[in-house]
């Protein structure tokens, strides 16, 4: 069959030359009508549906031979209107539509967002001690299942499967624990304004401190597998390099920014929700590239590790305290409760509403319909995610609805070191370099 | 003040006055959202300024004024003195408001001086005041200085009928992608941008989603011979 009757492989004349709609398997084609052009150059547009740029990122490349000479990133694909659909919900629905922004870190989304709404509240040191354990708990279980699905996909793409079966399983471990005490595995819009939605669930730090003493076995195989490995090396060293200098002109933070030699953590540098009670340190690596992302990510799975286990022994202190700020006119009165089929409506709170005080099914209703009201103003509350800085600009006109909710995601900001991290390197070494920054599309888009 | 009100010929029940201490941007009508006939409840009378925190006076606490003093001098030295139009704190973040054909040497200034030295700049956000005349179109820019560990942020205006702003893309090369999204999304159109595109919307897409007169484009929901409007017509509490 010639290429030009294959109805999804076909090619066609422009008045830009010939155009190659490639599906796959199909390169001795491609390779054919290309060597009968004289011009070595090629565009080649890459996804924005290919298993390789994480979701659906379309990456422009213009090539000579091999070598990329022009690298140009197309987003927008998975852009939902978040920030737009949240200025027509309350204030603690927002945390229901940031949630599913950046889906592989949804605690960092709701918590950057409830940091803005609560500094706009002036409630920020009204927080109780147990909401911002459980917060930094779950933040840093985040942490390593995003670590984890970077590390993960990296290695898939390069041919290491291993590290991407074994990179999955342990993540399955973290989602099981999320399950455990958010009720779900992703997008939980647990963390409120005010606190968070629950109390730990019995027996919760029992299975967390059985998952911290697993992965103090597993952790250290990653390391085996990869970090000497003279294949994985050989595509991740010397790939994607980007210095100091070129990461703050282009606003990349995180462990690109870490892996440049900067130990600039806010967990550290600006600290929020008590990290500056927990004993840690800022992973950093010298290197510049992409080997030196992986490094920074897995020490930092090590770090977090660390810090789930300090917040672990502080909640067994905390046991019955209040997770919830105290004021009635912002905490909802309810508290979930688990049934036979997982969260679900409180009995005892149903019974109080609808039984014996009118009152409160009138504070309930108006609470959970109109919601709170957020005095005017614009707040920016940054925090350190998986990926780098992300911050919400909270603006408030008063009323009971976000304003304008817009998020730094640095997923988005970090991605336009794509042509700078490939432009002169080898076709496959895009992607080793794209993987380095972990851009999460859903993130990008919003 | 506080002796009017001890007056005995001041009218206890009058209507407050609005401090002047804040900045009205609009006015809220009613309780629920609903004018007309619809509000039945006996607030759609009701009329509230919509009031955001006013400038703060000289000199601000802390490090604020250290900024807000180097900022003075820098600018001075840099010929734009009167660039800073006030300044902003609230809840512990200053807000520097910027005249717009300023911008530029605002952030080149506030980038490079020894005393500033805000190395990175955490991207753009419109917000469109509609009720915000002559200045509808407000671009928001977050700075972090790494060297001193502070954050500024910086807001421009400008009007509807002439929605420009100077680009710092020669600054900031990150507000690249930030322009081009704040360009799609609210159709501020940053001078100087080297590529100023649709980013996250189709290129050919009609309307800026982010401005507040554009409608959410929800379908209204049927269930059981009901129909609930979508989100952006239903009755709601504002």
């Amino acid at each position: 069959m010639s290429t030009t009757e294959d109805l999804y492989a076909g090619t066609s004349d422009t008045t830009e030359g010939r155009v190659f709609t490639v599906t796959g398997q199909d390169w001795d084609q491609i390779a054919q009508g290309v060597a009968e052009e004289a011009d070595e150059r090629v565009v080649v547009n890459m996804g924005p549906q290919h298993p390789s740029t994480h979701g659906v990122l379309r990456l422009i490349l213009e090539l000579e031979g091999e070598t990329v000479t022009e690298a140009r990133c197309g987003i927008g694909y998975l852009h939902t209107g978040i920030e737009k659909n949240m200025e027509y919900r309350s204030w603690v629905q927002g945390t229901t539509f940031c949630t599913r922004m950046d889906y592989l870190s949804p605690f960092f989304n709701e918590m950057t967002y409830v940091l803005g709404v609560e500094r706009l509240l002036d409630i920020e040191d009204d927080i109780p001690e147990k909401a911002q354990v459980m917060r930094v708990l779950l933040m840093e279980l985040n942490r390593i299942s995003s670590h984890l699905v970077c590390i993960a996909t990296g290695g898939m793409e390069i041919g290491a499967l291993t590290v991407m079966t074994i990179g999955f399983r342990e993540r399955e471990l973290v989602l099981d624990l999320f399950e455990l005490i958010t009720g779900l595995r992703m997008n939980h819009a647990f963390i409120r304004p005010g606190g968070v939605a629950q109390d730990l669930p019995p027996g919760a730090l029992d299975e967390i401190r059985a998952f911290i003493a697993l992965m103090k076995k597993r952790l250290p195989e990653y390391a085996a597998l990869c970090n000497a490995n003279p294949i994985f090396k050989g595509r991740l060293e010397n790939v994607g390099h980007l210095e100091l200098d070129g990461c703050l002109a282009l606003g990349i933070t995180g462990p690109p920014l870490r892996a440049a030699g900067y130990p600039w953590d806010l967990r550290k540098t600006q600290p929020y929700s008590g990290y500056e009670d927990y004993d840690f340190e800022v992973q950093t690596w010298d290197t510049c590239d992409s080997y030196g992302r992986f490094r920074v990510r897995l020490n930092e799975m090590w770090e977090s590790l660390k810090i789930v286990e300090q917040a672990a022994n502080r909640l067994a202190g905390l046991e019955g305290a209040p997770v919830m700020v105290a004021d009635k006119k912002i905490a909802w009165p309810s508290q979930l409760a688990i049934g036979s089929d997982g969260m679900g409506n409180s009995l005892d709170h149903i019974r109080h509403i609808m039984g014996e005080s009118m009152e409160a099914l009138i504070h309930h209703f108006k609470l959970v319909t109109e919601g709170f009201r957020v005095p005017a103003g614009q707040a920016y509350v940054p925090i350190e995610s998986p990926r780098g800085e992300l911050g919400a600009h909270v603006v408030s006109d008063g009323g009971t609805r976000p304003f304008r909710a817009h998020f730094r995601d640095p997923s988005f900001t970090n991605l336009q070191a794509t042509s700078v991290m490939s432009e002169g390197g080898m076709v496959a070494d895009v992607i080793v370099a794209i993987a380095s920054i972990d851009p999460v599309m859903g993130g990008v888009d919003r | 003040m506080t002796e009017e009100h001890q007056g005995a010929d001041q009218p206890e029940n009058a209507p407050a006055t609005l401090d002047p201490e804040v900045s009205a941007v609009g006015e809220r009508h009613g309780m629920f959202g609903v004018t007309g006939s619809g509000d039945t409840s006996g607030y759609g009378g009701l009329v509230q300024p919509i009031v955001f925190p006013a400038p703060a006076h000289r000199p601000l606490e802390g490090w604020h004024e250290d900024v807000a003093a180097a900022l003075d001098t820098a600018l001075a030295d840099a010929g734009v003195a009167h660039a800073v139009e006030s300044v902003v704190v609230h809840r512990g973040e200053v807000t520097f408001h910027v005249r717009r054909e300023d911008l530029p040497t605002v952030a080149r200034v506030l980038r490079d001086d020894a005393a500033l030295r805000f190395e990175l700049c955490s991207g753009v956000s419109g917000v469109h005041y509609p009720a915000d005349a002559g200045r509808e179109l407000h671009a928001v820019y977050h700075l972090l200085s790494m060297t001193f560990n502070r954050r500024i942020r910086l807001e421009v205006t400008c009007p509807d009928a002439d929605p420009h702003i100077p680009s710092t893309v020669a600054t900031y090369p990150t507000n690249d992608w930030h322009e081009r999204e704040t360009f799609d999304m609210f159709g501020i159109i940053f001078d100087g941008h080297p590529a100023l595109t649709r980013i996250l919307m189709p290129d050919d897409w009609p309307g800026h989603p982010q401005r507040k007169d554009y409608p959410l484009g929800g379908i209204p929901v049927e269930y059981k011979g009901g129909t609930i409007p979508p989100p952006d017509q239903r009755r709601s509490y504002n």
